[in-house]
This record gives structure tokens, C-alpha cells and sequence, in this order.
């Protein structure tokens, strides 16, 4: 049977397009008629359609497994029903990104330099010294600008209420980016006829501010600097991104073997010509692994005496190494405040209600109420080193209480959020799901925020882990000017 | 260009003619079992040695007929010069380099080796195997083509067509070397009408049969075919042409001094007269030409893939 909204059942969430049971959106109407219009086999030709552009476009992630022998390459798994905004509504969270976005630049700034939030009581000092991402190289170092995080991905999700919140930020490397813009073309292919009807706004533009935001960072001026993408090579899980990235921005894409840095303490690239000066690292490799001579001595990955490069300003790497001090889920917490404290201004989009387990009294709330909190690893990402209490079996809590106590500073704990659903073809009908939203933020001589962003869903019923690597898959995400169409 | 992405498009470059040539080798093999007398002894053997893996195949199959030694250029994954090792070696290569080649380009690519893997075994049947290879092919000729039409001209391109020439220079001489040795084996006189079958088929696995018509106006003639594989200036599988597509390319890159140099000596084969050589002087010529594509291999790698 094709999608008949009547049978589409709202309760207890937000819904992205539906109000209620039968009642859509009003920017959501013309798309969900559009949808209930289509036929079984229409509906089953047009998925099959996308997954053959997908499966021929080459879009990808790699998962590691075991069984499989070692890394594979899962073709993105993608829904064919839109997620819509409405302008108005995305005009208000793009401002809300760039204020947080410019608060969490200071706020790195000043931990590597006077550390005034922390002298003025606001942070407690031993959040800074215990963190894992807190990077002793960095201290006094100024990168051009005082940026750090130049590009930011930060997570959004919105409650039953409608109210949406930042639920992390990333800060080190944040990938996704060109899925969004994947998710796009293909969309475009499959659907011409909606693009034509509907006033969406373009996402393509994205490689070309990176690119502009990039070059804006070259330590020499001059007019073509030398942007490279550094990757750790074909079996990381985002390889796909960063060599669609680079295409898309005619930069080279190099592995750490392809850079050297000379006794004048320049970054060059090994070339059928030479070597070549580089003047700015998009960097997709952690800090860790960056520089074997600064950080692990045993990393491949990495450029030794690249950090001397960086610190000497003869090289610039984005992001700034030691810019995830601020995406730790426990510095998270102090987000709103550093808006306060560094912009004077209330956040316009708020934090997710965070216990951090390194305080007492939070702690015992924490584990006393396991079986209504999430809880999750201050490093972790990805999914991983994640307790969704009330789903967990007592096992699982049990565990999870000897971490904390184990090791408080590494565990925070929120209330689970009854994420927003959208709906998602199911066979030939569409069932509600739940989905995330993360916008990309470029921080260079001027900001920039996607369109809309990356929106991720869980596509297994009734779960709210939105990541590709445990079941999650993606969708298009429209921004919809109502007042222009 | 990066020294490592030059290194990869020349290699992808070398695997995608590697692997149409195997099906090209394959598909004109069976048709021209199907002409032969049961009684000579050509059989299908003399591929595993074209491809130099005669020994490979021996320890795996107990014997070189037809439906072992097809799975075993085509299918068999423990054989590296496979058809679909090769297909998934230039996917490989391409996959670390999709910034450089077009789209389309690594589309196709892509496609070529999911839908080989698909169609094995199945498509390695006597019926439908024609069209499969035919296809195979199909794809890595449009691949060519994409590649001539919408990549830049530049450093990358001359990686891609000095692989691909290099490629073809080694099986041609590959080729040429195994079926004379094979059609020197003196048959009984009511065999030589079918001398100038092989040798027809011969000139087909290179699709230089048309050519060659065109060309040397007469009928097939070992002699003649000899020439014309080897030293003919214009057809592109030529040994000849193939290596002064190599030094043209070669022009076009810096500090080419030595591999250019190198290269003239190759293309020296243009005086030599290989078709009046008996079949061991033959062999021993061919062998040497090996040898020296395998020099200018790693000259080429020397001078610009090192990352030093």
C-alpha cells in the first residue's frame, strides 16, 4: 500500500513533518502529498534508483569487522524522504551556531594562554589539567586569527516539546560533511520534479567556503596557497570525505608520507617535480597521531616536525591541534557559561541538562537514576562507550556504575531525550523514525554555516543511536523558504 | 603532482589493460579452439604461460583444460594476474586517487568490479562467457576514453598513458613469444592451413587483426604478423608504437634524461629483424625486450615515484 499519512501515528514525540496522526506541517504539506501521490511500484523504483546512484556515485564509509577480514566498504545507507526546515527556524539556529562557535574559539584561546575563565572561578582548574585533550604543546601558541576550531560539527536534537539542543560539539575532526553534500546530488537525480516546485535552499557551496576559509589561513600571502587534505589513508572510516573534499576544492590530498618538514622548518609534499611548499593542513588525522616526534612516537600516520612548522607559523593546520580541549563532554557542560563569560550574551540554543560525575552530589543523582540517564564516555565518539540506561539490561548498568566510580572525570550523564521523528520509507510505507542534525561551522576571516547539515537516522525501529556504524543512516535535509514559494 | 598519486594512476592505468587483455585473450582463445583439429595440441595451456603463471596454475589445478584454466585467468583470486584481481587491484589504486580522475571515471570503476565479482561464477559458462568478457571489455575501452576526454592533459595523464602503454608493450611481446614458440612446433603437412588460422587469432587477442589487413595488404603470414606486432609505428598495441608513446609522455616530465635515454634503446627494436629469427633466437630477443621493460619500470618509479 503506498504512504497514507492517516496511518502515520504521532504520540509522545515531535514529528519533523507530521503535527498529528493526519495533520502535516504546513512547510511540509506540498512534499507529503508529493509522496502519498506516488505509487507502490513508483515509490519502490525511485528507492531502488537512489541506491543504484549511491552504489554507482562510489558513496561509502568503511566499518571494521572482524568476520569480514578487516576493513570493508558499506555503501551509505539513505532515505529517500526529506527532512524539511523552515527558514524562519534555521535562521535562529545559525545564529545560535555562530555565537557558540565564537565562544568556544575564545574559550580555547584563553585555556592555552592566561586560562582567565579558570582564574575568574567559572571552570574548575583540575577539568583542564586532568582532560585527555588538553595538549601541553599548545600552551602560548596563537594560531592565525586565534582560531582553533575552524571547522565545527555540532550536534543537534530536538525534544518532544520542539525545543532544540546542542547535544555535543566537534571539534577535532567532524566528518559527515560530504554526505550532506552526496545526500543532495542524489536526491536531485531522483526527484528533479520536487526541486522544481519547492524553494530549497543549495548546499553546494559548502567546499568552495572551506576552500575560501582554508586559504584564509595561509601563513604566506599570496594569492594560490598551498591547501593540502591530510588523511590517514584508505582504511579510515571517512576516507570517502576526505578525497571527495579535496576534489571538490582542487587541493592535493596527501598522506603522511607525502610531507616532510626541512631544516628551515617549512612543510613541504613530495612531488614528480620536487619538493613543494605547503602553506595550510586540512588535517583528518588526530592529534596524536600528527607529529611522532611531538606526540606518539610510533605513529605512521603522521609528519615528524610538523608541530615545530605549526608553532614556528610556517604552516597552518585546521583544526588547530588541541582544539578538542573544548569538545570533551564534560567541558560541554560549561559551554553556556563561556558563552556568558566571553560574549556577555545568553546562548540562543541550549546545552542538554548535563550531571557531571566528577561532582558528588551529581554523581550519586547519576547513580541513583541509571535506568532514566544516558550515559556517556567524556571521549568517546561514535556511539561507543555509550549507556542508554532506560534500554540497558541491569548488567549492562551494573558495569557502567563501576566505570563511574572508577573513573568519575570521564563520565557525564543526561536525561534521555525523546528525539524528534521524522518520517521513513519502511517497504512501501513510511514509519517514524528518529533523527539528529549536525550543521558544519567554518570559522576563518568570516563564519559560515551549512545549509541545514547532515541529518542522520536511526533506522531501526524505535532507536535513537543515529550512527552509520551502528545502524544509522542518512537523509537530505531541506531548508524551506515559505515566504518564497 | 604528489609522487604517490602519480605512482597510483600509472599502476591503476597498468591494471585496467592488464585486465582487458585477459578477457580480449580468453575470448579469442576459445573461438579459435573452436576452428582447430582436435588432434594439435595447442589447448589452452599456452595462456597460463602468456600470463607467466604457469607454475601458479599447475600447483592449484591438476589439469589445463578449458574450464579450469578460464576460472583461473578469470575468476581465481589466488592467481594476482586474475581478471578480477586485476579489476580489483585498479579499483584499489583508483579508490586512493578519486581526487585526480574524473567522476565518471571511478563510477565506472567502480562498477566494473562489483558487477564482475557479481556475474562470477555464473558468467564464466560456455554461453554466456562471450558476452560477459565482451562487456568487461566494453567498459575498460569507455574508461579509456573517459579518461582521453575529460581528464586534465597534464603530469597525471602522462602517468595514465605510460602505464597502459608499458601494459600493452609487455603483453604484445608476451603474446607474440608464446604462440610462435607453440606455431614453430613443426605439425604434419596436412596441419599448416590452420598456421594461418592461429596466426589470425593471434593478431585477434591484440585486436590487430583489422589493422593488420588494412595495413600489409596480404593474406596472414607469420612473418608479416611478427613485423607488425612488433614494429609497426602506427598500431596502438605495437610493441614500437607503444614505446614511443612511453618516450612522448616521458617528454613531458621533468628530469627525464635517464629514462629517455633509456627508452631510445628500446625503441632500437624498429632496425631489428625478428621475423627472420628462428624460434629459440626469437624467444631469447623477446625475453631480452622483457627485461628491459621491466628496467624502464623501475627507472620510471626511480625517477619519480621514490619518495626521498
Amino acid at each position: 500500500m503506498p504512504i497514507r499519512w492517516t496511518n502515520y501515528k504521532v504520540s509522545g514525540f515531535y514529528d519533523e513533518l507530521i503535527r498529528s496522526t493526519s495533520r502535516t506541517r504546513d512547510w511540509a504539506r506540498p512534499l507529503c502529498r508529493f509522496f502519498s501521490s506516488l505509487k507502490d511500484q513508483e515509490l519502490i523504483d525511485r528507492k531502488t534508483a537512489a541506491e543504484l546512484a549511491i552504489r554507482s556515485m562510489g558513496i561509502t564509509f568503511t566499518v571494521y569487522s572482524e568476520e569480514e577480514g578487516g576493513s570493508i566498504d558499506r555503501t551509505w545507507p539513505f532515505d529517500i524522504i526529506p527532512r524539511v526546515i523552515k527558514k524562519t527556524e534555521w535562521d535562529r539556529i545559525e545564529r545560535g551556531l555562530k555565537q557558540r562557535v565564537q565562544a568556544l574559539n575564545l574559550f580555547i584561546d584563553d585555556l592555552y594562554h592566561n586560562q582567565e575563565i579558570i582564574k575568574e572561578g567559572i571552570l574548575p582548574a583540575e577539568l583542564i589539567s586532568d582532560s585527555e585533550n588538553f595538549r601541553e604543546q599548545c600552551v602560548g601558541v596563537t594560531p592565525p586569527g586565534g582560531i582553533w576550531a575552524h571547522i565545527c560539527g555540532s550536534d543537534l536534537v530536538r525534544d518532544k516539546d520542539g525545543t532544540v539542543y546542542v547535544l555535543e560539539d566537534n571539534l577535532r575532526v567532524p566528518s559527515g560533511v560530504s554526505y550532506m553534500l552526496e545526500n543532495r546530488a542524489v536526491m536531485k537525480r531522483i526527484f528533479p520534479e520536487l526541486f522544481e516546485h519547492y524553494s530549497i535552499e543549495p548546499v553546494d557551496d559548502y567546499p568552495t567556503q572551506l576552500h575560501e576559509c582554508l586559504a584564509s589561513m595561509s601563513p604566506r600571502k599570496q594569492p594560490f596557497p598551498e591547501i593540502v587534505v591530510l588523511t590517514p589513508g584508505i582504511y579510515n572510516s571517512a576516507y570517502f570525505e576526505h578525497s571527495y573534499l579535496a576534489q571538490q576544492m582542487g587541493a592535493e590530498l596527501v598522506e603522511g608520507t607525502d610531507l616532510l618538514v626541512d631544516d628551515d622548518d617549512c612543510v613541504y609534499m613530495r612531488t614528480v617535480q620536487g619538493l613543494a611548499r605547503v602553506d595550510v593542513i586540512y588535517r583528518r588525522i588526530d592529534d596524536l597521531f600528527l607529529d611522532p616526534e611531538a606526540f606518539q612516537s610510533d605513529s605512521m600516520l603522521g609528519v615528524p616536525g610538523l608541530m615545530r612548522a605549526w608553532t614556528k607559523g610556517n604552516v597552518a593546520l585546521v583544526n588547530a591541534p588541541g582544539a578538542g580541549v573544548a569538545d570533551d563532554k564534560v567541558i560541554y557542560a560549561f559551554v553556556p557559561k563561556a558563552i556568558k563569560y566571553y560574549l556577555n550574551e545568553e546562548p540562543l540554543i541550549p546545552n542538554v541538562p548535563t550531571y557531571l560525575c566528577v561532582d558528588k552530589k551529581q554523581r550519586d543523582y547519576v547513580l541513583a537514576n541509571l535506568d532514566k540517564l544516558v550515559v556517556k564516555a567524556a571521549n568517546e565518539s561514535g556511539g561507543y562507550g555509550m549507556l542508554v540506561g532506560p534500554q540497558a539490561s541491569q548488567a549492562e548498568r551494573r558495569r557502567f556504575a563501576r566505570l563511574i566510580r572508577k573513573n568519575p572525570r570521564n563520565y557525564i550523564a543526561q536525561p534521555l531525550l525523546t528525539l524528534s521523528t521524522t518520517p521513513t520509507l519502511v517497504d512501501s510505507h513510511a514509519e517514524p523514525r528518529h533523527l539528529d542534525l549536525r550543521p558544519f561551522i567554518l570559522s576563518g576571516k568570516k563564519t559560515y554555516v551549512t545549509t541545514g547539515g547532515l541529518t542522520r537516522v536511526a533506522l531501526k525501529k524505535g532507536s535513537t543511536v543515529v550512527n552509520s556504524s551502528q545502524g544509522g543512516g542518512s537523509k537530505d535535509t531541506w531548508i524551506i523558504d515559505t515566504e518564497a514559494s | 603532482m604528489l609522487s604517490r598519486v602519480a605512482q597510483r594512476i600509472y599502476w591503476m592505468a597498468r591494471y585496467l589493460e592488464r585486465a582487458e587483455n585477459t578477457a580480449r585473450m580468453v575470448n579469442v582463445n576459445a573461438h579459435l579452439l573452436l576452428d582447430l583439429p582436435k588432434k594439435l595440441p595447442l589447448g589452452w595451456a599456452p595462456l597460463t604461460e602468456i600470463i607467466g603463471n604457469t607454475e601458479l596454475f599447475a600447483e592449484i589445478y591438476p589439469e589445463a583444460n578449458e574450464r579450469n584454466v578460464v576460472r583461473f585467468l578469470i575468476a581465481d583470486t589466488r592467481n594476482p594476474g586474475s581478471l578480477l584481481n586485476s579489476l580489483a587491484s585498479a579499483r584499489e589504486n583508483a579508490r586512493t586517487i578519486r581526487d585526480i580522475i574524473p567522476r565518471e571515471g571511478w563510477e565506472v570503476i567502480n562498477a566494473v568490479y562489483l558487477d564482475t565479482g557479481a556475474a562470477l561464477p555464473a558468467g564464466l559458462a560456455q554461453k554466456r562467457r562471450f558476452g560477459f568478457l565482451s562487456s568487461v571489455m566494453g567498459d575498460i575501452e569507455q574508461l579509456n576514453g573517459l579518461f582521453a576526454s575529460t581528464m586534465l592533459h597534464d603530469v597525471g595523464y602522462s602517468f595514465l598513458r605510460m602505464g597502459c602503454n608499458l601494459e600493452r608493450a609487455d603483453m604484445t611481446s608476451r603474446i607474440v613469444d608464446v604462440r610462435s614458440e607453440s606455431l614453430f612446433l613443426e605439425g604434419s603437412e596436412d596441419l599448416i592451413p590452420f598456421e594461418h588460422i592461429q596466426w589470425m587469432s593471434v593478431l585477434q587477442s591484440l585486436s590487430a587483426y583489422q589493422s593488420y589487413v588494412q595495413k600489409v595488404q596480404g593474406p596472414v603470414r607469420r612473418r608479416a604478423a611478427v613485423r607488425f606486432l612488433l614494429q609497426d609505428p602506427d598500431f596502438p598495441r605495437a610493441f614500437l608504437h607503444c614505446s614511443e608513446q612511453v618516450k612522448s609522455c616521458l617528454q613531458s616530465l621533468p628530469n627525464n634524461e635517464g629514462p629517455v635515454r633509456f627508452v631510445n634503446r628500446i625503441s632500437r627494436i624498429r632496425r631489428a629483424r625478428p621475423d627472420e629469427m628462428e624460434a629459440k633466437q626469437l624467444h631469447d630477443y623477446i625475453d631480452r625486450l622483457q627485461l628491459n621493460l621491466a628496467r624502464l619500470d623501475s627507472l620510471i618509479a626511480k625517477t619519480y615515484f621514490a619518495y626521498q
